[in-house]
């Protein structure tokens, strides 16, 4: 057997150098005004989340996060219809999950989860978001400037007052409103970067609630069976020009362009389609 | 006894625990299986990244990637593999060996003096890393087989190899190959990935390929050998999901006579790629295809042939289609592929830029490393990511001409899959 | 002395205050319990409590309820056996029943349960999400070869690819009954339901009528000993040709279709005489070995330039080898008939006892088709007492491909269970080929119950997958680690490959 090498390196000897990965410190915020900076470079998200509850409970209006790169649960079960948070990188799992009124811009792209279950508020995504996107959300606006994923909007529902509006500038992958139950989602196709249809398959399956429209057309392989597809007419255009406007100054778009082109409409044809489904025993 | 020529001297008994040299008992030996006889849940995180130009990138890369993605595990399994990391030994198999103590070193290097040339044994750099412990003792050696005893058993020396893999594992108690390819390497234990980096010193060295991978498995890991990847000569394997059809895969695989005894997902991917892409020669974007196979209503939409060869594929690998959540990244000397499901129910990110190929659970993990990446997208359900480093090949093995059950046992090391090793 | 020893199993009770005196039930009635003397007698020997007459009494006041006739307990000797006694004493003949095997054996479905999904793994919605059925039936290769296309793609090797299976939307068929044994309207529903599912009715060994000549897409032609309608276009009538060497309900014995059950249709269709008894030989006399079996499976390939061809048998204790022999003599698929199987006839004591369960016939044949490295080359058809979805899944999961179902296919169709197919009075119209008995079934409204029955246990399928966390059912197919029994002893679990529940 050919001898230890110098080469070795014996492992006591070694001097212990920091491990990559997120630092276990509780950030420094910065505070101008009623703005909050944190920058979050290697933050682990809980003491991250934790710096910026205790900024808005301090009073900031305004927390801009610095250097974000996965860090979960940004604005995640936060209240207050005044705050707002801007995050600068790609932000983690989960972001605005529960989210109660807060507006969170994101400069980057998000990745999944994005505005689960949230019930009030804003987010603004200049990058891509991920899959299962606005999953359960009851109200609150989700305007997304790229592409998304798989499952888009599932299960957006409304509820009294409450309308969830969603809309998405790029393409989508399959499941597109799955189960929707109400609110509106949008899909324009405009700012992508992937290849293929503007929306995969699934589009609308289960859907029971809400409206779905879409910037072109969609053949039919591609719609749920719960769903009816038509152009959509002068008083659809009329409905949705607010929700346009509105994304259109988030990220500084024409809104006549986004209109120029015709709209697809999809809404469920049937409040209960599994009626016929079920024998009861 | 197929297996004459590497088995003049075996142990033939096993030793139920064993106190080393210095009387500290270090327990019972643990042999190289997964935790239990049953299927193993789990979930997981991953990472591949491959220079096209075959570029070295430091092995800071797979760490930084996979840290910012660190609560996809639970701090029970971490791994990486890094390709064209042993520059000065490009020629050389490389075997990454874990000891649970001296004798199995003993056991192990006795086996390897009296088949292989060594030309270099070495512990494995390592640095103490607050919370890893119960390492056991690494070692690696660089050596090739034995001309003689290589003629005698008329074997490709990649056959040869893998029979050592295989009697290591399943015959040394205590011994491990934890990777035994070319210019290549498997670094893993029981912790959180860039701890298990930062253990192994992976900064130190250089790869055009690597993968990472952090595992949050639902049982209690046993010891280092069940981390991830899962490595066959230089193939590795990472994989983040559950593959809800592991019954009918595995039964599928041992029709053609792989055994599938860790009740892991990744065995059962390990092996179809070997049966699909070494055995039966499929092209690397078809056997992806059959692993997860588009629905019938987009096979149907196809134009012929097309939907005529995805129609085979599919009644015919059916039973081999991993149905369920799952992303996997296949490491090889020439590069990556990276996959997941059917209708994506895990997700994957890839991103270009100049001639870097990446794929990550999260895109965190891309942007933590790529600077300024040409393109970040999500790759749609069941389309391969493809990477190839060039000049170095597919990953199809033709030196190796191994039967299933001897890749299931040089993968398991495993006593139910090793029975064709007999020892007079 | 008394005309017989045997009481009526059964007691007819009419509420005549409610009787409208219709005559209804005299009318409807194929076992001619019913006379009429201003309001309607019953003789309740005669009645096998099909319940024909209670569905169709516009007043609702027929009951049928069991002769409690007291007999002294002897749990060695039930009423039955006594009865079987008297019975034989009577007449000197071998006891000829209908359906299947009625005796209360284990039923292995009963102790095995499915698997789902819980966190590590989703369970998948099946109506909203892709849940796929689709089956091919039929020889597959080991492997896909491919060749480049020259244009970055691929094609298909010579003869590489799964051309010649067929194709099942779903997989259920309808497993094969005559006609002779069942009526046309039974032949006609089952080969349109086929039609609109997108699955395969089976002509059984009676022929194919002519009616059924545009169904031929969604018909497996049966040639068995009997050799009745066989001929070249009759073998290129349908999608595959299925070789019946044996039935569940009567493994090892021959079939006899009574003289005045062959009508001019009847006669026409199976190239028989009118009047004249229709024999199924037990054996086939062109096989006595498997050599044989490879010699008829080629021949029959030779004449419908390669069609699928199936092999059916009984499953009996020696299954696993002699399915691996069939796949072995270039069968495309083993079609596997258990214990439980119907029947339109056959002796009760064959019935009640030969054979095995289809679940241990399935267990036994797919994992030696396994251990042998040819289960690609066939696909398995499990029959004999599919009762419901769940036998479906169960079955499927311990390796079957498609399941066959004619029991529940004919309850689709009014049948009652009342065993009594062999006396051509089927008064459901089901059984016989009386005119007036065989117009009650309408094919259109047939066709739709079975469609709807089938759809239902599709729907009951896709349920179950989903739990499962898979959208494929190739990915349940043989797929025993997401079975667990309940009360099975080690050694049938064994054989089954399944664990116990709780491992």
């Amino acid at each position: 057997m050919t001898p230890v090498t110098e080469l070795t390196k014996p492992a006591a000897a070694e001097v212990a150098k920091p491990i990559e990965g997120y630092l276990q410190v509780v950030p420094e915020a910065r505070v101008d005004g009623g703005v909050a900076t944190i920058d979050a470079r290697g933050i682990y998200y809980k003491h991250l989340n934790e710096v910026v509850r205790r900024c808005l409970a301090d009073g900031a209006k305004k927390v801009v996060l610095e250097n974000v790169n996965g860090q979960r649960y940004i604005g995640t079960g936060l209240k207050g219809a005044g705050t707002r948070i801007e995050v600068h990188g790609t932000a983690g799992q989960d972001m605005a999950m529960f989210m109660d009124g807060p507006t969170v811009e994101v400069f980057g792209s998000a990745q999944d989860g994005v505005g689960n279950t949230m019930n009030a508020g804003r987010v603004i995504v200049h990058g891509d978001a991920g899959d299962v996107l606005g999953y359960g959300m009851r109200g609150g606006r989700v305007f997304i400037k790229g592409d998304v994923g798989y499952r888009v909007g599932i299960h957006m529902k409304a509820y009294e007052t409450r309308h969830p509006v969603m809309v998405c500038g790029g393409k989508a992958r399959d499941f597109f409103g799955e189960y929707m139950a109400g609110g509106v989602l949008v899909l324009l196709g405009m700012e992508s970067r992937i290849e293929g249809p503007l929306v995969g398959g699934y589009i609308g399956t289960g859907m029971h609630g809400g409206v779905i429209y879409l910037r072109g057309e969609v053949e039919s392989w591609q719609c749920g069976k719960e769903v009816g597809t038509f152009p959509a007419n002068e008083e659809d255009l009329a409905n949705l020009r607010p929700v346009l406007e509105e994304y259109c100054e988030a990220f500084g778009m024409d809104v006549d362009e986004v209109l120029s082109v015709p709209f697809t409409k999809l809404v469920p044809v049937s409040h209960r389609p599994y009626g016929k489904l079920y024998t009861y025993v | 006894m197929r297996y004459e020529p590497l088995l003049e001297r075996m142990p033939t008994t096993r030793i139920p625990s064993f106190t080393d040299r210095e009387g500290v008992s270090r327990g019972e030996r643990p042999r190289y299986a997964e935790e239990a006889p049953f299927k193993i849940h789990g979930g997981c995180g991953l990472m591949g990244i491959c220079d096209e130009s075959g570029s070295l990138m430091s092995g800071q890369v797979p760490i930084r990637a996979m840290a910012v993605q660190r609560d996809r595990g639970n701090g029970l399994g971490g791994g990486f593999a890094g390709y064209g990391i042993y520059p000065e030994f490009p020629d050389h198999f490389c075997f990454h060996m874990m000891y649970h103590d001296l004798r199995a070193k003993e056991d192990a290097e006795a086996l390897f003096d009296r088949y292989f040339q060594v030309d270099l044994a070495e512990p494995m750099p390592t640095r103490p890393v607050k919370g890893i412990a119960d390492a056991p003792l690494l070692w690696r050696y660089f050596l090739n087989p034995d001309p003689h005893k290589l003629d005698e058993a008329e074997m490709t020396p990649e056959d040869f190899v893998v029979h050592s893999v295989m009697l290591i594992n399943s015959t040394v108690d205590g011994a491990f190959v934890a990777s035994s390819g070319k210019n290549m390497g498997a670094f893993k234990g029981v912790g959180f990935p860039e701890e298990i980096g930062h253990y192994y010193l992976l900064e130190e060295y250089e790869g055009h390929t690597w993968v990472g991978h952090n595992r949050f498995p639902t049982n209690t890991p046993g010891w280092w050998g069940g981390a991830h990847p899962f490595t066959l000569l230089d193939w590795s394997i990472v994989h983040n999901g559950e593959i809800s059809s592991y019954g009918i895969n595995s039964r599928y695989l041992e029709q053609f006579g792989y055994k599938c005894t860790l009740g892991t997902d990744t065995e059962v991917a390990a092996y179809l790629f070997d049966l699909m892409l070494r055995r039966h020669q499929l092209p690397i974007e078809l056997a992806c295809k059959a692993l997860a196979s588009p629905l019938w209503s987009e096979i149907d939409r196809m134009p012929e042939p097309e939907a005529e060869v995805m129609r085979s594929l599919r009644a015919v690998y059916g039973p081999g289609m991993l149905n369920g959540p799952f992303a996997i990244v296949l490491g090889f000397n020439g590069g990556m592929v990276a996959l997941n499901d059917r209708i994506k129910l895990r997700p994957l990110v890839a991103a270009r830029q100049g001639s870097i190929v990446m794929v990550a659970s999260e895109e965190s993990a891309i942007r933590e490393v790529l600077d300024a990446p040409d393109r970040v997208w999500a790759p749609k359900a069941g389309e391969p990511v493809i990477a190839t480093v060039a000049g170095n090949g597919s990953p199809v093995h033709s030196d190796l001409h191994l039967s299933a059950d001897e890749v299931s046992c040089a993968v398991t090391g495993m006593p139910e899959t090793c029975e064709t090793v007999e020892v007079s | 002395m008394p005309i017989s020893l045997i009481q009526p199993e059964f007691k007819v009770h009419i509420d005549y205050d409610k009787c409208h005196k219709c005559g209804r039930c005299v009318q409807q009635c194929g076992w001619s319990v019913y006379s009429f003397n201003e309001r309607p007698i019953p003789d309740d020997s005669k009645c096998r409590a099909c319940h024909r007459c209670v569905t169709y009494c516009p007043a609702h006041c027929i009951t049928i309820k069991k002769n409690d006739l007291a007999l002294r307990d002897n749990a060695n000797w039930s009423p039955s056996l006594r009865q079987g006694v008297w019975r034989q004493a009577e007449t000197g003949g071998v006891m000829l029943t209908g359906m299947g095997n009625d005796k209360p054996y284990l039923s292995i479905f009963d102790h095995l349960l499915l698997d789902a999904c819980q966190v590590t793994n989703p369970s998948i919605d099946p109506l909203r999400e892709p849940m796929e059925l689709r089956t091919y039936l039929g020889r597959k290769p080991s492997a896909v070869e491919v060749t480049s296309d020259g244009n970055g793609g691929f094609r298909l090797a010579e003869g590489a690819g799964v051309q010649k299976n067929i194709k099942l939307d779903v997989p259920i068929i309808f497993s094969p009954m005559s006609y002779g044994s069942v009526s046309l309207p039974v032949h006609r529903s089952l080969a349109m339901a086929a039609e609109r599912l997108g699955i395969l009715m089976n002509t059984g060994e009676g022929g194919l009528h002519a009616d059924l000549y545009p169904y031929a897409d969604n018909v497996i032609v049966q040639v068995a000993s009997g050799r009745f309608g066989v001929d070249p276009e009759y073998l290129n009538r349908g999608a595959a040709v299925e070789i019946k060497v044996g039935q569940g309900a009567k493994p090892g014995i021959g079939g006899h279709l009574p003289g005045e059950k062959i009508n001019r249709e009847v006669s026409e269709t199976r190239m028989i005489p009118q009047g004249s008894d229709a024999i199924s030989p037990a054996p086939h006399h062109d096989i006595y070995s498997i050599e044989d079996l490879r010699q008829l499976i080629y021949s029959i390939k030779e004449a419908t330039d390669y069609k699928p061809v199936g092999v059916k048998i009984a499953a009996v204790h020696n299954v696993a080898a002699i399915a691996s022999g069939i796949v072995r003599a270039g069968a495309d698929y083993v079609y596997l008939d258990g214990f439980r199987g119907g029947t339109g006839a056959a002796p009760q004591i064959i019935r009640d006892h030969i054979g095995m369960p289809i679940e241990l016939a399935i267990a036994a044949v797919d994992q030696r088709l396994r251990d042998e490295g040819i289960r690609n080359q066939a696909s398995i058809i499990a029959a004999g007492s599919i009762r419901s979805s769940a036998d479906l899944a169960k079955a499927i999961a311990l390796g079957a491909d498609v399941v066959a179902i004619g029991s529940a296919a004919l309850m689709a169709l009014g049948c009652h269970m009342c065993q009594g197919c062999h006396t051509g009075s089927c008064s459901w119209g089901l059984t016989t080929q009386k005119p007036e008995l065989t117009r009650r079934v309408d094919p259109e409204w047939g066709a739709e119950r079975l469609t709807n029955l089938v759809s239902a246990w599709s729907h009951e399928l896709q349920e179950i997958l989903g739990a499962l966390g898979v959208n494929a059912v190739e990915s349940l197919r043989g797929s025993r680690e997401r079975l667990r029994s309940i009360g099975l002893d080690e050694q049938t679990g064994r054989i089954l490959g399944v664990k116990p529940a709780g491992v």
